[in-house]
C-alpha cells in the first residue's frame, strides 16, 4: 500500500506566549514541532504499513527549515519525503494549502491512502485533510481512532463521535484524518534518526507542482487573518464559596438553570 | 560534564532518555508494585532499534561496543534499573552468541536478538552455585548428535520472557575448569522449562526465574565455542557485560540525586528550602561528586574495553564494584534528604533504594569482584620479582 501522511511543522504551543499588544504569537525563541496530531497520522501510517506492506511518503508544506519535519518523520520509519517550499504559499488558507498538497499527492501516482492529523494545533481548523480529499475526489473519513480491517483496497475504520463510535467501511484510494486514540507513537529508531541525518529532502514549487501564483497562497485563498485578538471576559460571573460538595451542587444547578446541560431523567 | 561523545552515542543518549521520560517514568511505580514485566516498554526499546546497538551491522546490529551499551543502560537506569535489567540481560546472554558463537549460530540467532523478536538470557547461577561457579550441578551428557541437559538453574533475569538462553552445563566433572561447556537453548526445546518466578525486594519489573531441564534434548550444534569451554566463555562475557552493571549503577544514582536536589530545594523548614542547611547540602554534594566519579570510570573502561583492550577483568571489575557501592550509598542517601516522604511509595527513592542493591549483587558480588581485583594486584606485583 502506498500511503501519504500529511505533516505540518508548527509553534510549540505548550511554551507560546502571546505579544500583549498586537495579541499575535511571538514566534522568537519558540520551539517548532510536528504538529502533535500528525504524530498520530505517522504512527497509524506505520501500523497499516506493518500490517499491509508498501511505502510512507511524509509530505509537508512550509518555509525551508520545514525540513526538519520531514527529517523527523524519515527517523520514526517513513520511506521518503517531500518538501512543498516556495516563496509564494506564503499567507495560504486551508483552500491554497489543499491546492498543493492534492497536486503534490497526485504527483506521486498511486497512493493508496492519505493520512491526516484532525488538525493543526496552530490554525485549528480541521480543513486540510477532508479538503485534499474534496480535491482530489477521494473518500474521506475523519476522526479515526482504529483499525478493524485493513486490507489493499478496504478499509473499516472506527470513527470518533461525541457519543461513541461509526465503523465505518471505505474502498480506497481515500483519506482519513486520525485522533489521539489511534494510538501512542513510537520512539523514534536509531537507524531512522541515523537515515535522516543523511537524507537528502525533495523538494518542490508551485511551478513544479503545475500551480500558478494565484493558486496558492494569499492569492489563492478565500479568507485571510486580518486580526488576532484575545477575547475579552465578558458577561456575569458569580463567586461560590465553600466546601467542595456544596460548590459542586451549586455549579450543577446554575448550569441546568441556565439550560447550558440538562439532566437525564 | 562533556564527555565527548559521537554523534551517534548522543543519538543513543537522547533517544533512551526520551523512552525514559515519556514511556518508563510514568509508569515505573505500577509496575514495581504489581511485579509486572514490562512487555510495552521492551516493544518501545525494540521498535527505537535499542537492542541493535552491540549487534554486528553484518547481522543487521549498529556494530556498537561496550560504550554504546552503558550510555543506554545508564539512561535507561536513571527511570528504572527494572526495565534496565531487563534490557541489559538481554545483552548478557547475547554476548556468548557474540563472542563464541559459529557463522551459523550467529546468523541464525542476533538478528533475532537485535530486532527483540526474541529477549536473551544468560544462565550460570545455581541454588548451590553462585560465587563458586565451579560447583555447578546441571549437566549435559552427549548422546549422537544431540546432548541432554538435566538439572536446574536459579535467579535467571528474563527467565519465562527470553526466547533464547546461554546456559553452562558440566560435560565432564573430572575435568574441573574445563568440564564445563556453553550451551544455546531454545525457549520451545523438549525437557526444558521455567519454574517459579521470584518475588524481590527490588527491580521488580524484571522476570527472575528458575529454568528447569528434564531430559532436555538440544542439537549438538547449539555448544558454543566448543566442549570444556564453558568457563572461558561465562568470565569472558561477564568482563565484558560487568561495566553495564556500573552504567545502570551510574544511571540509578544520578536518578536519586535528580530527586534529592529538586525536593531540598522546595522542601521547607525553619523558613528556608533545606539545600541551604550545609548537613543537607553536603549530603547532595556528596552524591554528586561520587556519581560523576562513577560515571567517569565507567566510561574510561568502556572506551578501554571498546578499545580492543585483551586483558580487562580487573578494570572491569573495579568499574562494576565502585559504581554499585556508591549508588548503594547515595539512594540511601536520597531517601535521608527527603525524610518521611523518601520512605513512602509516593517518590520513587525508596525504589530506587531497593533496587540499588542488587547491583552489588549479580553478575558476581562485589566480594567476588574484589578477588578478582586482589588476585590480578598479586600478580601484577609479583612479576619480574
Amino acid at each position: 500500500m502506498k500511503i501519504a501522511v500529511c505533516i505540518k511543522q508548527v509553534p510549540d504551543t505548550a511554551n507560546v506566549k502571546l505579544d500583549p499588544e498586537t495579541h499575535t504569537l511571538k514566534r522568537e525563541g519558540v520551539e517548532s514541532i510536528v504538529n502533535p496530531f500528525d504524530l498520530f497520522a505517522l504512527e497509524a501510517a506505520l501500523r497499516i504499513r506493518e500490517q499491509a506492506g508498501g511505502e510512507i511518503v511524509a509530505i509537508t508544506m512550509g518555509p525551508p527549515q520545514a525540513e526538519a519535519v520531514i527529517k523527523e518523520a524519515i527517523g520514526y520509519g517513513v520511506d521518503e519525503g517531500l518538501l512543498l517550499s516556495d516563496r509564494a504559499f506564503a499567507g495560504a488558507d486551508t483552500w491554497a494549502t489543499t491546492a498543493a498538497l492534492a497536486k503534490a499527492i497526485e504527483g506521486l501516482g498511486g497512493v493508496d491512502l492519505v493520512v491526516c492529523g484532525k488538525q493543526a494545533v496552530d490554525g485549528d481548523t480541521a480543513q486540510v485533510g477532508p479538503g485534499i480529499a474534496q480535491r482530489l475526489g477521494l473518500p474521506h473519513v475523519a476522526f479515526v481512532k482504529g483499525f478493524r480491517e485493513i486490507e489493499n483496497r478496504r478499509l473499516v475504520v472506527e470513527r470518533q463521535m461525541d457519543d461513541g463510535f461509526d465503523v465505518v467501511e471505505m474502498p480506497l484510494p481515500g483519506l482519513i484524518t486520525v485522533v489521539r486514540e489511534v494510538g501512542e507513537p513510537r520512539p523514534p529508531s536509531l537507524k531512522g534518526k541515523m537515515r535522516a541525518k543523511k537524507y537528502a529532502i525533495p523538494m518542490k514549487d508551485a511551478a513544479q507542482l503545475g500551480l500558478e501564483a494565484g493558486q496558492v497562497g494569499l492569492a489563492g485563498s478565500f479568507t485571510q487573518v486580518v486580526k488576532v485578538f484575545a477575547p475579552s471576559h465578558g458577561g456575569e460571573r458569580h463567586r461560590l464559596e465553600g466546601p467542595p460538595e456544596q460548590t459542586g451542587a451549586q455549579v450543577i444547578d446554575a448550569l441546568v438553570d441556565n439550560q447550558v446541560i440538562m439532566l437525564g431523567s | 560534564m562533556d564527555y565527548f561523545f559521537t554523534e551517534e552515542q548522543e543519538m543513543i543518549r537522547d533517544l533512551c532518555r526520551q523512552i525514559a521520560e515519556e514511556r518508563i517514568k510514568p509508569v515505573r511505580a505500577e509496575l514495581d508494585e504489581k511485579e509486572q514485566f514490562p512487555h510495552e516498554i521492551i516493544k518501545a526499546l525494540a521498535q527505537a532499534d535499542l537492542f541493535q546497538i552491540i549487534i554486528p551491522e553484518e547481522y543487521g546490529g549498529l556494530g556498537g561496543g561496550c560504550l554504546e551499551n552503558c550510555i543506554a543502560v545508564e539512561e535507561l537506569s536513571k527511570a528504572c534499573c527494572g526495565v534496565s535489567t531487563s534490557y541489559a540481560a538481554s545483552f548478557l546472554g547475547a554476548y556468548p552468541i557474540l563472542l563464541f558463537g559459529s557463522e551459523a549460530q550467529k546468523e541464525k540467532y542476533l538478528p533475532l536478538i537485535g530486532s527483540g523478536e526474541q529477549l536473551c538470557a544468560f544462565a550460570l547461577t545455581e541454588s548451590a552455585s553462585g560465587s563458586d561457579a565451579g560447583s555447578i550441578a546441571t549437566e549435559a551428557k552427549k548422546d549422537g548428535d544431540s546432548y541432554v541437559l538435566n538439572g536446574s538453574k536459579q535467579w535467571i533475569t528474563n527467565g519465562g520472557e527470553a526466547g533464547v538462553y546461554t546456559v553452562i552445563a558440566i560435560t565432564d566433572r573430572s575435568k574441573g575448569a574445563r568440564g564445563a561447556t556453553a550451551f544455546i537453548v531454545e525457549a520451545g526445546d523438549p525437557g526444558f522449562s521455567v519454574g517459579k518466578k521470584e518475588i524481590k525486594l527490588g527491580i521488580r519489573a524484571s522476570a527472575t526465574a528458575e529454568l528447569i531441564f528434564k531430559d532436555c534434548r538440544i542439537p549438538a550444534d547449539r555448544v558454543l565455542g566448543k566442549q570444556g569451554l564453558g568457563f572461558v566463555v561465562a568470565m569472558r562475557t561477564l568482563d565484558k557485560s560487568r561495566p553495564g552493571v556500573g552504567a545502570q549503577a551510574v544511571g540509578l544514582a544520578q536518578g536519586a540525586l535528580d530527586e534529592a536536589a529538586a525536593f531540598a530545594r522546595v522542601r521547607k523548614q525553619f523558613g528556608k528550602p533545606i539545600i541551604t542547611f550545609q548537613a543537607v547540602a553536603h549530603m547532595l554534594a556528596d552524591m554528586a561528586i561520587e556519581t560523576e566519579a562513577a560515571r567517569a570510570l565507567v566510561y574510561a573502561t568502556a572506551r578501554y574495553i571498546d578499545s580492543g583492550a585483551k586483558d580487562f577483568s580487573k578494570v572491569s571489575a573495579i568499574a562494576k564494584v565502585f559504581p554499585t557501592d556508591m549508588a548503594m550509598r547515595t539512594a540511601t542517601n536520597a531517601v535521608q534528604v527527603l525524610g518521611g516522604h523518601g520512605y513512602m511509595r509516593d517518590y520513587p527513592v525508596e525504589k530506587m533504594m531497593r533496587d540499588a542493591k542488587i547491583l552489588q549483587i549479580y553478575e558476581g558480588t562485589n566480594q567476588i569482584q574484589r578477588n578478582v581485583i586482589g588476585q590480578e594486584l598479586n600478580k601484577e606485583y609479583g612479576r619480574g620479582k
